[in-house]
């Protein structure tokens, strides 16, 4: 069976899930920029952009995260930590392929090897209801990266926008606790027809047609290429492509401290800096922007594959859109492929 | 805004009207030149590299382009999206004879870089394009719904096409705030113009926008400036994308001493953007690579428009005009004015 949320019963949605949940949404901050914040009033919710610069990621992974606090008076030492999380969480409005980059990043967080509190605890409290991409701009190529713009996998709830409603899919057993929800109508046969039609015409929309096969074998055999030098010529070494990258999540540790008292907080820190690499004597392993650049692209393309079995992009297209000389990682892939290697001269 | 931009505007209806009947085929002229100049430069081996302009791979783009072969010059361009300031990378290239392809302002810069010492005689070729004013892509895509899937020129005019519309906008009207203002578009500094020298007049009054912003009351411009700062993600595009940024370690980067913190406390960010700004005083050309660069659209040339206001009104100096007087900053004399001592 399958639900329906008409548009006018929408901000009183929103207003009975922050009863419960803390509720995560795009806002606007400015025409045309939007982030994930979390929620007020409902009317700060803005699903007008098709994706917010700062993906999804944030909300379990923050930009900036305090990790504990200390304090000395006296002979005591207290520490606080800030682990708990407080209340359960609902993300709304995410797309698709930022849902897949947090599938892709629980991975790092959450794996095998290593459990991160900070972003786990998030992670389990939070209920992701995703809202379905009826219109897939022309650089993105979540086709391409095992997704697409109705890819269901991660959502817990999907929304598909049929202009007066939203079609609601219960996706998981998280999803399916919002079953007897007020304000959820059955859908009528005419409105699932035409969610399958804006499904399908989305899907069309997004080709797949980037050749992203074989390129971790490439390379393997590329980190000598004189490619790395030429490509990076023209970054100019910014971090807008990692820090609105849906998948990136490298972070620096660092104690902000005064004299008996401090915290020790996280911030996202970035391959394509300088001072990612540079060690406490001065030395930096990777000195120049083609290492950096290089590094950038291996981690995607051939490091994580090689740890977790699938490329670290999802084609969300933020770093074509936002980089400001129109670094196009498109054509990086393509120009991988296409690239003669020793073996094959 | 409207009556001054009309005032400024009514003296040069002229020139603009000349002007905009010939950008087709100025741009077309200055394209062919570029590329003319370039194989030239290449052939002779005058350079090592060519630094111009591509086809972007989005509409309403162009792309920095590096060139080092005679059959690679087709690929250089021309058109109004060619709006990055091409001299920021000219700190990572001092082992090489360059050729780069300078604008107005961009010309500007390599005469505050030339000034800090920042190249050796005879490294450069500029080939310089006296500019039409670059069109602000965000402009545009905000004033159309639905996506912009083709964009060309003609004319005067921007056509843009999506899936299901296509809208004619005036050129003029989509320009850059940075060179709206504009008043040295032919380079003042080029071993080569590669096109007429345009007359130059702002469209609106260069410092229009600050006089207007400091009408506002200290608590409603520090309000302006705390939610413009406080969407900054400290990507540090707008450092990158600035040439006059190329401290061996930035401020912000030195942890001994630390300056600051690197988290998005408000303290933080303004810190960041009230000392970049600063640090700027008497060298920036206003060009506005930074406000371009920065992907949340913080309006940061207000701090640094500023600066180059108070610098002109002080010293009567602005940057990259002479290639003799040093910036005032960088030098002084007993008969400097001493007021903000006392």
């Amino acid at each position: 069976m399958k639900w329906k949320l008409d548009k006018k019963d929408f901000k009183p949605f929103l207003q009975s899930l922050m009863v419960e949940y803390d509720l995560f949404a795009p806002v606007q901050l400015a025409e045309g920029v939007s982030v994930y914040k979390k929620i007020d009033r409902p009317d700060e919710v803005d699903l007008s952009s098709s994706n917010t610069q700062k993906p999804t990621k944030e909300v379990f992974f923050p930009q900036s995260e305090t990790m504990f606090r200390y304090e000395k008076t006296g002979n005591q030492h207290q520490v606080t930590s800030t682990e708990e999380v407080e209340r359960k969480r609902v993300i709304l409005g995410a797309r698709p392929c930022d849902i897949q980059a947090v599938l892709l990043i629980d991975q790092v967080f959450s794996g095998k090897e290593y459990t991160d509190v900070y972003y786990v605890n998030k992670r389990k409290a939070t209920t992701i209801i995703g809202m379905a991409c009826d219109h897939p701009l022309s650089p993105c190529f979540c086709s391409s990266m095992k997704g697409g713009p109705f890819h269901r996998e991660g959502s817990d709830l999907l929304l598909i926008d049929l202009g007066e409603a939203y079609l609601v899919e219960l996706l998981t057993e998280k999803g399916m606790t919002f079953q007897k929800n007020k304000f959820f109508k059955e859908a009528l046969a005419k409105e699932i027809n035409s969610a399958k039609e804006i499904e399908e015409r989305a899907t069309k929309k997004t080709d797949g047609s980037l050749p992203v096969a074989g390129i971790e074998k490439r390379l393997d055999q590329m980190m000598e290429s004189p490619f790395w030098e030429r490509v990076q010529e023209k970054c100019i070494g910014c971090r807008i492509c990692t820090y609105l990258c849906p998948t990136c999540h490298c972070f620096d540790i660092v104690d902000e401290a005064l004299t008996n008292k401090g915290q020790r907080v996280r911030n996202w820190d970035s391959c394509l800096s300088s001072l990612y690499s540079q060690e406490t004597s001065g030395h930096n392993p990777r000195p120049t922007n083609r290492e950096r650049t290089r590094q950038r692209i291996m981690h995607k393309f051939n490091y994580f594959p090689k740890n977790f079995d699938r490329i670290a992009c999802v084609g969300c297209g933020r770093c074509i859109i936002y980089c400001p000389v129109n670094f196009d990682i498109r054509q990086t892939i393509k120009e991988i492929q296409n690239s003669i290697l020793q073996n094959e001269k | 805004m409207l009556s001054s931009e009309f005032v400024v505007r009514s003296k040069h209806i002229n020139a603009l009207n000349t002007e905009l009947k010939t950008l087709n085929f100025s741009r077309a002229m200055i394209q062919e030149k570029i590329r003319e100049k370039a194989r030239e430069l290449l052939s002779k081996k005058a350079v090592d590299l060519i630094i111009g302009f591509g086809e972007g791979s989005l509409p309403l783009r162009a792309t920095p382009l590096f060139i080092r072969s005679l059959e690679e010059t087709d690929r250089l361009i021309w058109n109004s999206f060619c709006e990055n300031n091409l001299s920021t990378y000219l700190h990572k290239l001092s082992q090489f004879k360059v050729g780069l392809v300078v604008k107005g302002c961009d010309a500007r810069s390599i005469i505050a870089l030339s000034h800090e010492k920042r190249f050796k005689p005879d490294q450069l070729f500029l080939i310089g394009v006296p500019c039409q004013r670059m069109v602000d892509r965000r402009r545009v895509k905000k004033a159309v719904k639905g996506e912009i899937l083709r964009a060309h020129e003609q004319g005067d005019q921007i056509i843009v096409e999506g899936e299901d519309f296509k809208t004619i906008l005036k050129r003029e009207d989509f320009l850059y705030p940075s060179c709206q203002g504009c008043i040295h578009r032919t380079p003042i500094k080029a071993d080569v113009l590669v096109g007429d020298p345009v007359e130059e007049f702002p469209l609106i009054e260069t410092y229009h926008e600050i006089e207007e912003f400091e009408k506002k009351s200290p608590e409603e411009r520090w309000k302006f400036f705390e939610k413009e700062s406080s969407r900054c993600i400290r990507c540090d595009a707008c450092r990158e994308a600035c040439p006059m940024c190329y401290c061996a370690e930035c401020f912000v980067d030195s942890s001994n001493p630390k300056w600051m913190e690197k988290g998005l406390s408000p303290q933080d960010l303004e810190f960041y953007h009230i000392v970049r700004a600063y640090h700027q005083t008497g060298r920036c050309s206003g060009c506005g690579a930074c406000e371009r660069a920065c992907p949340m659209e913080i309006r940061l040339t207000y701090l640094t428009q500023k600066l180059n206001w108070d610098v002109k009104e002080l010293f009567d100096f602005e940057t990259g005009i002479d290639a003799e007087t040093p910036p005032p900053l960088s030098t002084y004399e007993i008969e400097d004015k001493q007021e903000f001592i006392k």
